[in-house]
């Protein structure tokens, strides 16, 4: 089953009278339960292409299908909605709330589905547990470490039960041991849980882990090894 | 709810000297303003007190046609038989004192000076003139068959260069239209405290100035003071008959209560503007918040948070900073009134005629004026954080993410 899809889309940035072309025509399907890397070097389009699939933006033209449904031309607040549902956010910069605790991280995502305080408490520690992080509940991101961080992040992606998660350069701000440990923490819920997940990078040492590489250039797709839509 | 005011007290707490003197400037501003509120009801209330001891009592009972600023002395217009008349108001149970007055207009003139001055004949012995008597400065109080004795105020006094013992040339204009002088001796020097009266009110004992303004037994008012203030209306309706009537001190005050009315809205702009001078420090702490949360802000998007829950939680921040301002504003406030209600603001010696005002002022903080200024300063509080609110609600995910760029 399709998780996402897009179709032809491009995405142009305009600054002051500067155009720049990030996406030329982009198509491509992901499946459920995909462990997809989007590669390619600085400047390809891969997180562009991340920031339309999670409806962080909106395409110049083509179109964005999440969980079958065309998310191009969503205003602000619809979009919100999708990815509250649907859709979790691994970043390179961690991007954790500094003020609150791991446990709290990871429990925003629920409140703001309005789960309720049974099912957020058993949800939250299930998910802190599964990242090794149980006994680091009550700490906040100043007092974890950069994997720590980035593990909490994992939970936090995780915590909606969604359909698809979505990192860039998960890895990027983390040194190889903590990487490897963050990549193996995805991989194993990718497997457990079947949670789609779609990472762009350009770190061969990550690429390794994803069990399908989409290739992209200049804005394009150049290599994309499940065949086109 | 919670979990947003959870976070606004942490997101508050990151920069803790900021939040603190953000508060601390709107706690400023409520001292200020409530302060003011606290002058102004301590200046009304003086100038009342001192109208209603000196000038008009609680109520006075006139003849149906007597005019108070023609200051007639036909009889016709006069109250007849007032000592009888004050004698039985007297014997009504909220009455502390009624005493017959005469009001009449006169020249003094001490060599080449002179002055216009308002004569009143009192009963030196009635509770009712204690004020003057408590205001004596030099001399003796009058006596009820006192034939030239007279009380002068202590600014007229200086005006015309007169001490206790001095004489003075009195003319007073009498019933008969016409003008009758006699030398008096200056008995005693008083103050009420208060210009207007100092500067132009002589005082004779009543039999005096009846004789003087050739009005026999008769009297232009009766003045009344009240055990308490609150009975004014219950006790005029009781007065009330075909051949007088007897006004409160509310009719008798229309213009000061006016004056004061008006007063108390012009201040109003004035509230407004402090409070708007200090909500431009809360805007500018809650715009730097922003810009520096830009990055957690598209986090927060990112998760799924709509745009009113992100307004809301800048909101929550910016009214915990009004409930902590004003908090301090309350506790400053209370403490400057309560030190300036008991030793009093001086003001000096206003030279104005028309409003009684002392030469200092008590404050008095009530509670109606706390509650208002309060609810103001956090309705004026929460409208500033309005734009920095919505500045955070519309930024667009991916821009905040790259912290704005």
């Amino acid at each position: 089953m399709e998780v996402t899809r897009t179709e032809n889309v491009t995405r142009i940035y305009k600054t002051g009278t500067v155009e720049t072309q990030a996406l030329r025509g982009v198509s491509l399907s992901i499946e459920n339960g995909e462990f997809t890397a989007l590669v390619g070097p600085s400047g390809s389009g891969k997180t562009t292409l991340l920031q339309l699939i999670g409806c962080l933006d909106q395409p110049t033209s083509g179109k964005v299908f999440v969980t079958g449904k065309d998310v191009s031309q969503l205003n602000r607040n619809q979009r919100a909605d999708i990815r509250r549902g649907t859709i979790g956010f691994i970043f390179q910069f961690f991007a954790l709330i500094p003020t609150l605790s791991a446990y709290e991280n990871v429990e925003m995502p629920l409140l703001l589905t309005g789960t309720g305080a049974a099912e957020r408490k058993e949800r939250v520690t299930k998910l802190l547990e599964a990242v090794g992080l149980a006994d680091r509940s009550h700490h906040r991101p100043d007092q974890l470490s950069g994997g720590e961080q980035q593990r909490v992040a994992v939970a936090r992606a995780l915590a909606t039960k969604p359909s698809l998660i979505l990192a860039d350069e998960p890895t990027a701000n983390l040194d190889t041991p903590n990487g490897k440990q963050v990549m193996e923490t995805m991989t194993r819920l990718n497997q457990e849980t079947g949670v789609t997940f779609v990472f762009a990078t350009h770190d061969p040492r990550v690429i390794q882990y994803a069990r399908r590489v989409i290739t992209l250039r200049d804005g394009l797709v150049v290599q994309n090894p499940s065949g086109n839509p | 709810m919670i979990q947003l005011f959870k976070m606004a007290w942490r997101n508050l707490g990151r920069n803790r000297r900021r939040s603190f003197f953000s508060a601390l400037a709107l706690g400023i501003g409520l001292m200020l303003i409530l302060f003011l509120a606290a002058f102004i009801q301590g200046e009304m209330s003086a100038s009342i007190d001192s109208t209603i001891r000196l000038l008009s009592g609680h109520l006075q009972v006139r003849a149906n046609s007597y005019d108070e600023v023609k200051t007639s002395l036909k009889w016709a217009d006069l109250v007849e038989n007032p000592q009888m008349l004050a004698d039985q108001i007297a014997t009504l149970a909220p009455v502390k004192a009624a005493s017959p007055r005469l009001y009449a207009t006169g020249i003094l003139a001490v060599g080449e000076e002179t002055a216009g001055v308002r004569v009143v004949g009192i009963d030196p012995l009635s509770e009712a003139s204690l004020p003057y008597k408590e205001g004596l400065l030099e001399g003796d109080f009058l006596t009820p068959d006192d034939r030239d004795g007279i009380l002068v105020g202590k600014a007229l006094a200086d005006q015309l260069g007169v001490k206790a013992g001095d004489p003075v040339n009195l003319s007073v204009n009498t019933s008969n239209g016409e003008v009758a002088e006699q030398v008096f001796t200056v008995r005693g020097i008083y103050t009420s405290k208060t210009y207007s009266i100092d500067s132009s009110f002589v005082l004779l004992p009543l039999a005096k100035a009846q004789a003087i303004s050739q009005v026999e037994n008769h009297a232009s008012a009766i003045f009344i003071l009240l055990k308490d203030k609150n009975q004014v209306d219950a006790v005029a309706a009781a007065l009330q008959s075909s051949q007088y009537k007897a006004l409160t001190w509310r009719e008798m005050n229309e213009l000061l209560i006016q004056l004061e009315n008006m007063a108390n809205s012009y201040i109003f702009i004035f509230y407004l503007i402090v409070l708007g001078i200090t909500a431009t420090v809360i805007i500018n702490t809650l715009i730097m918040s922003v810009f520096e949360r830009t990055r957690e802000i598209g986090i927060l998007t990112a998760i799924g948070m709509r745009s009113r829950r992100i307004m809301g939680m800048f909101l929550a921040e910016s009214s915990l900073l009004a409930v902590g301002g004003i908090l301090i504003g309350l506790v400053l406030g209370f403490i400057v009134s309560a030190v300036l209600g008991k030793y009093g603001f001086p003001i000096g010696q206003f030279k104005m005629t028309g409003i009684l005002l002392t030469d200092r002022i008590y404050t008095i903080l009530t509670l109606k004026d706390a509650v208002q200024l309060s609810v103001l300063a956090l309705v004026v509080t929460l409208l500033a954080g309005i734009y920095p609110a919505w500045m955070a609600s519309h930024m667009e995910p991916v821009e905040a993410l790259h912290g704005g760029k």
